[in-house]
C-alpha cells in the first residue's frame, strides 16, 4: 500500500508498487485532466508536481511517491496558475487541448521559480513537452503574459 | 452517465425538441407539420434534424455534426449561427450530433464525418438557416406574445426588442412560445456587413476553459462502471497474421481478465492500463509472415526508382512534353524521395465500446462517425441504428482519426464481441509504439521530374512522375479508375502557365497500410512543385518570386496571395548572410497559401527556421484569430515533417517506435509566424490543411539560398547533417 497526498487529499494505492503514478492518478484516484501521450518521458503530457518539481508521473512509479504531495491540473492553485491559466484563455493558446494539461504544468512550475522568464528560460523549461497541433507560439507568449500579468 | 459526456444521444435531442419546457429546437424538416405532429414528435425521428436549442435560462445549444479536433470548429459552427441567430455570444454552448446520415450528413464528404478542411464550406449556408430560422421563430413569439408587428421587432445579443412598445425579452422567456409555433421555410439571411460574430478579430474558443483546467473530455477519459481496459499485440510486419499464441504468463499477471485472439492481433484484457500492458508485455504470439511486407524501405525506393524510369500511367497530357524537353534550350531534371509517415496525433489511438447482444455504444473521438456505424453494425450484426456514437474531443486527429476501414473502431468493437458481447465497457488504448508502428501511413513516394526553358528562360515543359502506393483505393473516395487522384494531386492542376505537361503515375502495392495525413496528395506534390519550380527560376537567371508572378499572370487569385507574402516578407530586400529566403505557394481544396521562410543553415548544417510568413485566401475568415492559429500549427505541423519526419523499414519491420526516435517538432524547432489574412467576402474555404504543403519547400529553397545545396531527399535534416 502506498501513500501520498494528492491535490491536498491522502490517497492510497493498493497495486503493483512499479505501476506509474500516472495511472494511480487517472484509473485509481480517476483525475483524468493528466494525460498519457508516450509512457517514455518524452512527451510531457503527464507532467504532474511532485513536492513543487515539474515531473513525468509516466516515469515514477508509484511506490516513490509515498509521502509526497502530488498535485494535477485538476488541484492548481496559488498566483503563477492563475495567470497561467488566464493568459491560456486570453490568448487562446489550445488546439486539440489534449498536451494542455501538461504545458501548463510545466509552465506554472516556471513561473513559480522564475517570474520574468526570458526565452532561454522558456525553452529550457518547456521543450519537452510536445504539441503536436504546434501552438508552440502562443505557449511561450502566454507564459510572458501570464509573467505580466503576475507583476500586476 | 448523460452528465459525463459532453454530447447527447439522440433520445435526448429528440427530447429537447418534443419537450417545450426544455425551450426552442430548429431544424429543417418541419415545415408544414401540424402542432400536435410537434407535441408528438419524440417517436418522430424527422424531428431530430436539429442545430440549436434554446434554454429557458437563455442557454443557446448548437449541435456540432463536425469532430473538434484542435481546428476549431466547435467555435466556427456556433459562431455561424449565433450570429444569424443574434445571440448573446456567452450564452452559447455546443453539443456533438449522435450519428445519423440522414440529418447530420456532411454534405461534402457525403458521409458523416469531418476532413478535407470542408466543414465551415459545407456547413455555412446550413448553419446560417439554422440560425435565422430560430431568429424568426422568436421574432414570431414576441410579436403574438406583445401583439405587434413582426417587421418591428429587433433582435441584438440574445435581447429581442420592439422599440415602440418599449417591450424586451430574453431568448429563453420566448422559447416556450416560439417552439409552437410553425417553422418558416424561407427566411432571410444577413446582409454579411451585419454579421456581429463573423469576422471578429477575437472571438474566444469555446474550448479553451476546458481544456485549460483539465476537464476537457478525451476518449482516453471516458470511465464507466466496469470498464476494462484493453491492449492489442500487433504483428511487427504489415500483413502477418497470428499463427500461434501462448497466453499463460499473461493471463498470470493480476488485474488481466482475459485474452483474446482478433482478426488484427492477440488482445489482452484487464482492469486498467498497466495490468493490460504488463499481459501484453508477457504475451507470446508466433506470426505467419507469409503474407507480409519483407522489404525494407531502400529496397523498396529502389524499386520505386527503377518504375520511374518508365512511364506510368497517363493522368494528365497538355501538349508534347517530351519532344517539347528535347529541343529546350536548356533541360533540368530531379528525384525527390519522401519516406512514410506517422501522424501521431497527441492523444494516443483509443475508443470505448459497450456492446450487448442487441445494442452497441461508442465513445470515440472519431472523425468518421457513419464509416464507424457501417462498419461496427456489420461486424455485430446489428442494425446501423442501434450502433450509437458519442463524439468526443479528439487529441488531434491529421487524418488518423478516420481511418476508412474504422481500424481501431473495429478492433475495440472485436474485443467486446470476442469478451462475449455481455455489456462490459472496453476501452482499447493503443501506445504510442503502436501508433508509430502501426501503419495507416502517409505513403512512401518517388517522384521523377524533367522540364525544358527556352533561350529565354521561358517554362516550356514539365514531366512528372509518381510512384506510390494508393491511398484511395477501396475507400469510398475511390474514383472507380486506376488513377488515384490525391496521389498526383496539385499536378494535375497546376496553375502554372505552362503548355506541355505531362503527368503520369505508377501505383505501388504493399502490406504496409496507407491514411490520408492533414492536406493529403500535397504533403509530397507541393514539396516537388515548388523547389523544382525554384530551380528552373534560378536555371533561367531570375528571381523565384518574379519566375512565379510570370506564370500565373492568369491566376489572380494566386497572384493576390503570392504577393501578399511576398510583400508582407519584404522579398526585395536581402536575407542577411549565413541566411537564405525561400517562396512556396499551394492550394488545398479551394484555399490558397503563400509562404515565405527565412532560415539559417550553421556551419555543421543545421537549419534553423527564423521566420516564417504565411498569406492566405480562405474567403471570408469566419474566425480570424483561429484562422492564424491553423496557418501557425500548420507550419509547426508541415515543418516538423519536412525536418525530421520518417518512418523507415528494415526487414519489414519499422525502426521507430516512439518520440525519441520518430521526431516531431518541438518548441524550440517552432519559427515565428506572421499570418496575413486576405480581405474576402466569398465563402468561408477550409483552413485546418492549407497551411502544412508550403513550408517544406519554402524552408528547402530557403536552404539553397543560403547554400546553394538542393534537398530533394526528405526529411530535411538526414540530408544535411548527421
Ligand atoms: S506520457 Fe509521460 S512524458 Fe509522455
Ligand atoms: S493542443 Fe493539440 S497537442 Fe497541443
Amino acid at each position: 500500500m502506498v501513500k501520498f497526498t494528492l491535490n491536498g487529499a491522502t490517497l492510497s494505492v493498493d497495486d503493483d508498487p512499479e505501476m506509474p503514478l500516472l495511472w494511480a492518478i487517472r484509473e485509481t484516484a480517476g483525475l483524468t485532466g493528466t494525460k498519457f501521450g508516450c509512457g517514455i518521458g518524452e512527451c510531457g503530457a503527464c507532467t504532474v508536481h511532485i513536492d513543487g518539481a515539474p515531473t513525468r508521473s509516466c516515469q515514477m512509479p508509484v511506490e516513490l511517491a509515498a509521502g509526497k504531495a502530488v498535485v494535477t491540473i485538476e488541484g492548481l492553485s496559488g498566483r503563477a496558475a492563475k495567470a497561467v491559466q488566464a493568459a491560456w484563455r486570453q490568448l487562446d493558446v489550445v488546439q486539440c487541448g489534449y498536451c494542455q494539461s501538461g504545458q501548463i504544468m510545466s509552465a506554472v512550475a516556471l513561473l513559480s521559480h522564475t517570474p520574468e522568464p526570458s526565452d532561454r528560460d522558456i525553452d529550457t523549461a518547456m521543450n519537452g513537452n510536445l504539441c503536436r497541433c504546434a501552438t508552440y507560439n502562443r505557449i511561450r507568449a502566454a507564459i510572458h503574459t501570464a509573467a505580466k500579468m503576475m507583476e500586476g | 452517465m448523460a452528465g459525463l459526456l459532453p454530447n447527447p444521444t439522440r433520445r435526448a435531442v429528440l427530447k429537447g425538441a418534443a419537450t417545450a419546457s426544455l425551450g426552442l429546437v430548429v431544424g429543417f424538416s418541419w415545415g408544414g407539420l401540424s402542432r400536435e405532429a410537434k407535441s408528438t414528435a419524440e417517436a418522430r425521428p424527422f424531428l431530430a434534424n436539429a442545430f440549436v436549442r434554446i434554454a429557458p435560462d437563455d442557454t443557446v445549444t448548437v449541435i456540432s455534426k463536425h469532430t473538434e479536433m484542435g481546428q476549431g470548429v466547435y467555435t466556427g459552427v456556433a459562431t455561424i449561427l449565433a450570429d444569424e441567430l443574434d445571440a448573446d455570444w456567452s450564452r452559447v454552448r455546443i453539443e456533438t450530433a449522435p450519428v445519423d446520415l440522414k440529418l447530420y450528413i456532411n454534405s461534402a464528404l457525403r458521409m458523416q464525418g469531418t476532413g478535407g478542411s470542408l466543414s465551415m464550406t459545407a456547413s455555412w449556408d446550413q448553419l446560417r438557416k439554422a440560425g435565422a430560422t430560430a431568429r424568426a421563430m422568436l421574432v414570431a413569439a414576441a410579436a403574438a406574445d406583445w401583439g405587434v408587428p413582426a417587421n418591428e421587432v429587433t433582435v441584438a445579443a440574445g435581447v429581442v426588442h420592439h422599440a415602440r412598445s418599449g417591450k424586451t425579452a430574453r431568448f429563453g422567456a420566448l422559447a416556450a412560445i416560439a417552439a409552437a409555433l410553425p417553422v418558416p421555410t424561407d427566411v432571410a439571411l444577413k446582409d454579411p456587413k451585419d454579421f456581429a460574430l463573423i469576422g471578429q478579430p477575437h472571438l474566444a474558443r469555446l474550448d479553451s476553459t476546458d481544456k485549460t483546467d483539465g476537464t476537457a473530455k478525451f476518449t482516453i477519459d471516458v470511465t464507466l462502471p466496469g470498464m476494462l481496459t484493453a491492449l492489442v499485440a500487433h504483428a511487427p510486419r504489415f500483413g502477418a497474421t497470428v499463427k500461434s499464441f501462448d497466453d499463460s504468463a499473461a493471463k498470470a499477471v493480476p488485474g488481466v481478465v482475459g485474452v483474446v485472439q482478433l482478426p488484427t492481433g492477440v488482445a489482452v484484457v484487464a482492469r486498467g492500463f498497466w495490468a493490460a500492458k504488463k499481459g501484453r508485455d508477457a504475451l507470446k504470439v508466433t506470426w505467419d509472415d507469409g503474407k507480409a511486407e519483407t522489404r525494407g524501405s531502400p529496397e523498396m525506393m529502389a524499386a520505386y526508382r527503377a518504375a520511374a524510369a518508365q512511364p506510368g500511367l497517363s493522368a494528365k497530357r497538355i501538349g508534347d512534353s517530351d519532344s517539347a524537353i528535347a529541343r529546350a534550350a536548356k533541360h533540368l531534371s530531379a528525384n525527390f524521395e519522401f519516406p512514410y509517415l506517422a501522424h501521431a496525433p497527441m492523444e494516443p489511438l483509443d475508443c470505448v465500446v459497450r456492446l450487448t447482444k442487441t445494442d452497441c455504444e461508442i465513445w470515440s473521438g472519431t472523425q468518421m462517425q457513419s464509416g464507424d456505424q457501417k462498419h461496427v453494425a456489420a461486424l455485430t450484426g446489428l442494425d446501423p441504428e442501434y450502433v450509437r456514437i458519442n463524439t468526443l474531443y479528439a487529441g488531434g486527429g491529421f487524418g488518423r482519426r478516420g481511418p476508412f476501414d474504422s481500424d481501431y473502431t473495429m478492433e475495440a468493437a472485436s474485443i467486446a464481441r470476442a469478451m462475449g458481447a455481455d455489456g462490459t465497457p472496453i476501452k482499447l488504448i493503443w501506445t504510442r509504439e503502436d501508433d508509430i508502428r502501426g501503419g495507416k501511413y502517409r505513403p512512401m513516394y518517388y517522384h521523377a521530374v524533367e522540364a525544358g526553358l527556352d533561350a529565354d528562360g521561358g517554362l516550356i515543359a514539365w514531366r512528372h512522375r509518381v510512384v506510390g502506393q494508393s491511398i484511395m483505393k477501396g475507400t469510398p473516395f475511390d474514383s472507380g479508375t486506376a488513377i488515384d487522384g490525391s496521389s498526383i494531386d496539385g499536378l494535375t492542376d497546376l496553375p502554372y502557365a505552362i503548355p506541355n505537361l505531362t503527368v503520369e503515375l505508377h501505383t505501388t502495392e504493399s502490406a504496409i497500410t496507407v491514411n490520408p495525413m492533414r492536406s493529403v496528395g500535397l504533403t509530397h506534390t507541393t514539396f516537388a512543385i515548388e523547389t523544382f519550380i525554384d530551380e528552373l527560376a534560378h536555371a533561367a537567371g531570375k528571381d523565384p518570386y518574379a519566375f512565379r508572378r510570370a506564370l500565373l499572370a492568369k491566376q489572380p487569385t494566386w497572384l493576390a496571395v503570392l504577393d501578399l507574402a511576398a510583400e508582407k516578407a519584404e522579398w526585395s530586400r536581402k536575407a542577411p548572410k549565413g541566411s537564405g529566403r525561400g517562396i512556396a505557394i499551394s492550394k488545398f481544396i479551394s484555399t490558397i497559401v503563400a509562404q515565405v521562410a527565412d532560415v539559417t543553415v550553421g556551419a555543421d548544417g543545421k537549419i534553423t527556421v527564423d521566420r516564417v510568413v504565411c498569406a492566405v485566401d480562405c474567403g471570408i475568415a469566419i474566425n480570424p484569430d483561429i484562422v492564424r492559429a491553423q496557418m501557425e500549427g500548420g507550419v509547426g505541423f508541415g515543418l516538423g515533417a519536412a525536418m525530421h519526419g520518417a518512418i523507415t523499414l528494415k526487414n519489414g519491420m519499422v525502426e521507430q517506435s516512439n518520440f525519441h526516435d520518430y521526431h516531431v517538432l518541438r518548441l524550440v524547432g517552432m519559427p515565428k509566424v506572421e499570418v496575413h489574412i486576405l480581405p474576402s467576402s466569398e465563402p468561408p474555404k477550409g483552413v485546418g490543411e492549407p497551411g502544412v504543403p508550403p513550408i517544406g519547400p519554402a524552408v528547402a529553397n530557403a536552404v539553397f539560398a543560403a547554400t546553394g545545396k538542393r534537398i530533394r531527399t526528405l526529411p530535411l535534416m538526414s540530408s544535411t547533417s548527421a
